[in-house]
């Protein structure tokens, strides 16, 4: 198999504002074709580090190369082939969809028209809407149509999703996809591990300005050795050691959380019986008892011993 | 004519839109300039000069002397009591007391040009009506043709003004909302030409200025009668290099700041200077002559001074070529500087 084509790449990223290092040696390869999520806390240097590959920040130390190409040589045909949605950006609130997309698709020389990108993206009725009067859904469809007008080879999708209902969320997810399917490469930041593991191909877990784990999201929950979670909690008062949890059937790992008691297990059906017996045995009584697939949010919880989002 | 898929028409387009779209906005450029000229046109409209108040002290043929000075058109005059005729000339509520006599004498405040005035008008009625003959024959014509009147003068003043606000307040406060909104940043991640967004601001206020010219011109004309003594076209290109200008300074004063109120701070720190000084409402040459070679090198009073040499002396454009000249400095130095201190993000 020949290597895979690259279509970003950086090696040894350095960003820091002041004190504050915001980006500490990030190294990536994201493959032309495939999604590619950048998975991290807020605060983890995603936005910094997406962004010196837009071109839009100048890097402290790294290599950086963008579709074959370095910034500061051409520029200009460099972001012809680009497309970008930034994070929290408001478009003119008294545009309307339509002139709003004639306005982005002005500056590039070759691209959809601005009928077809409505269409893609659901605003055919919403074209004579002025932006403000937008519910934040198609306000975040029309940043990704602003993204798309060019018919760009890499698209860079910084939190495309965060703030939104879960049905706006599912319908720029069915964008995305449909984008990859046509062969194009995605570069997508989510602190959404869902949306990681619908999207992307492949993920790096980045923390502190830094990747933490690389793979395929089925990789990467591999790696906790394990695929369910038992999740239970003691009625007030009981207590149990971490040493006679280890040693029931299947657990492969015990993590506390203040109440929560989380058992990476691989095999539900044998470790729940067991851990009820046990705790039968002990005289203890179940608050809570829950189980589900390990997602990777518990692969980041496992690398880091903190949660992707603080809620 | 360029396509309308070109990035600097729709850039423009978009411009125009917002600015169409913002009542505020309207406001201020459209209708706060008229209903100024309006205000202030009604409250100094020329009236006929009033009679000044003068007082004969009571005394021995006070009451034909009063009848004489009442008998000029100029004067009104009553006979008073000596202490109340000099009480009201030390409040003011008299210009001027006679005090009949031999000989008769004037009681005025010399600092007071009323004072002054009447002094002289109440003298010359006196002499007359005790037989003067002037040796020299004179004939009066009385000055009240439109170009000689505050509103003349105003006019022109609320142009400049407009030119200079409109061009400040619309530049910097549209870059600094997309400074804020991270537009700028998203604008930038686009291949767009830095050039054409800038001159797209220049468009823009061009279009709108002649809107703002026609407006205010227009009123003029229709409501006090203030005429263009000069060409239209010298007055178009005065209003060109002006709006330019101050384009270019909104450019500079938006060219750093992050938030709404930073730039507003400093336009008003730019602008307040020349609301006083350079001569919108009233004449610069009423601050002492050492502070006028200051005073003109300000854009705004080249820029008034350009336009009353067009619109009020009906002069050639090229009688104001060195005001012109100030005003087109601060465009080029604003726009040159601003280009280098711009933050685009």
């Amino acid at each position: 198999m020949s290597p895979p084509e690259i279509a970003a790449r950086c090696v040894g990223l350095r960003k820091s504002y002041g004190d504050v290092v915001a980006v500490d040696g990030l190294d990536l390869d994201v493959h032309t074709g495939e999604c590619f999520g950048l998975l991290g806390p807020n605060g983890a240097g995603k936005t910094t580090a997406v962004e010196m590959l837009e071109g839009l920040l100048e890097p402290d130390a790294g290599e950086l190369e963008v579709l074959g190409m370095r910034w500061g040589e051409d520029d200009h045909a460099l972001r012809q082939r680009l497309g970008v949605q930034l994070q929290e950006t408001q478009l003119a609130e008294k545009l309307t969809v339509e002139e709003t997309l004639d306005l982005f698709r002005s500056f590039y020389d070759r691209g959809r028209s601005v009928e077809r990108v409505m269409g893609i993206v659901e605003l055919v009725e919403k074209r004579s809407a002025w932006v403000s009067r937008l519910s934040g859904g198609q306000q975040q469809r029309l940043a990704v149509a602003c993204a798309l007008v060019s018919e760009p080879e890499l698209l860079f999708l910084d939190e495309p999703t965060t703030g939104l209902d879960p049905q706006s969320r599912r319908q720029l997810w069915d964008l995305v996809l449909e984008f990859k399917a046509s062969g194009r490469t995605v570069l997508l930041t989510t602190h959404y591990m869902e949306e990681a593991h619908r999207l992307c191909d492949r993920v790096a877990v980045v923390d502190h300005g830094k990747v933490i784990a690389l793979g395929t999201p089925s990789e990467l929950i591999a790696t906790l050795g394990a695929e369910h979670i038992v999740e239970f909690a003691l009625a007030p008062g009981g207590t149990a050691d971490d040493d006679w949890l280890r040693r029931v059937p299947g657990v492969e790992d015990v993590r506390r959380e203040r109440a929560g008691i989380f058992l990476t297990v691989s095999e539900v059906h044998r470790s729940v019986p067991a851990l009820l017996t046990e705790l039968k045995a002990r005289d203890l009584e179940l608050a809570q008892l829950t189980t589900h697939h390990a997602t990777l949010e518990d692969v980041f919880v496992a690398l880091t011993g903190r949660h992707l989002r603080d809620d | 004519m360029i396509s309308p898929r070109h990035p600097l028409y729709q850039l423009t387009r978009s411009r125009l839109l917002e600015f169409a779209r913002e009542p505020e906005a309207i406001f201020w450029v459209f209708v706060f300039p008229v209903l100024l000229a309006l205000g202030l046109g009604i409250a100094f409209r020329n009236r006929p000069a009033e009679a000044l108040p003068v007082a004969v002290q009571n005394g021995p043929g006070s009451a034909a002397l009063a009848r004489t000075l009442d008998a000029a058109p100029e004067l009104r005059a009553s006979t008073l009591p000596s202490d109340e005729a000099r009480n009201r000339l030390r409040t003011g509520k008299l210009a001027l007391v006679v005090v009949p006599g031999e000989p008769t004498t004037y009681l005025f405040d010399p600092t007071r040009s009323d004072g002054r005035l009447a002094r002289l008008l109440a003298d010359n009625a006196l002499q007359r009506a005790a037989g003067r003959d002037d040796p020299v024959p004179v004939l009066e014509r009385r000055l009240e043709e439109p170009g000689s009147r505050y509103i003349d003068f105003l006019i022109p003043g609320l142009i400049g003004l407009n030119m200079m606000g409109a061009g400040m307040w619309g530049v910097g406060f549209t870059i600094v909302q997309f400074r804020r909104k991270r537009l700028l940043k998203r604008l930038l991640a686009t291949p767009m030409r830095r050039s054409h967004f800038l001159l797209s601001f220049a468009f823009s206020r061009l279009i709108f200025m002649i809107a703002e010219l026609a407006a205010l011109v227009g009123f003029g004309w229709v409501v006090f009668d203030v005429r263009v003594h000069g060409s239209i076209l010298s007055l178009l290109v005065v209003a060109v290099i002006g709006s330019l200008s101050f384009a270019g300074l909104g450019l500079l004063s938006a060219s750093r700041a992050r938030t709404i109120e930073g730039v507003s701070g400093i336009m008003n720190l730019v602008q307040l200077p020349m609301w006083i000084f350079s001569g919108v409402f009233f004449a610069y040459q009423q601050f002492p002559e050492v502070m006028h070679p200051y005073i003109k090198a300000l854009p705004l009073t080249a820029l008034n001074d350009a336009i009353r040499a067009v619109m009020t002396d009906g002069t050639s454009i090229l009688g104001s070529i060195p005001e012109l000249a100030i005003v087109a400095a601060w465009g080029i130095v604003s726009f040159g500087t601003a280009l280098n201190l711009f933050r685009w993000s």
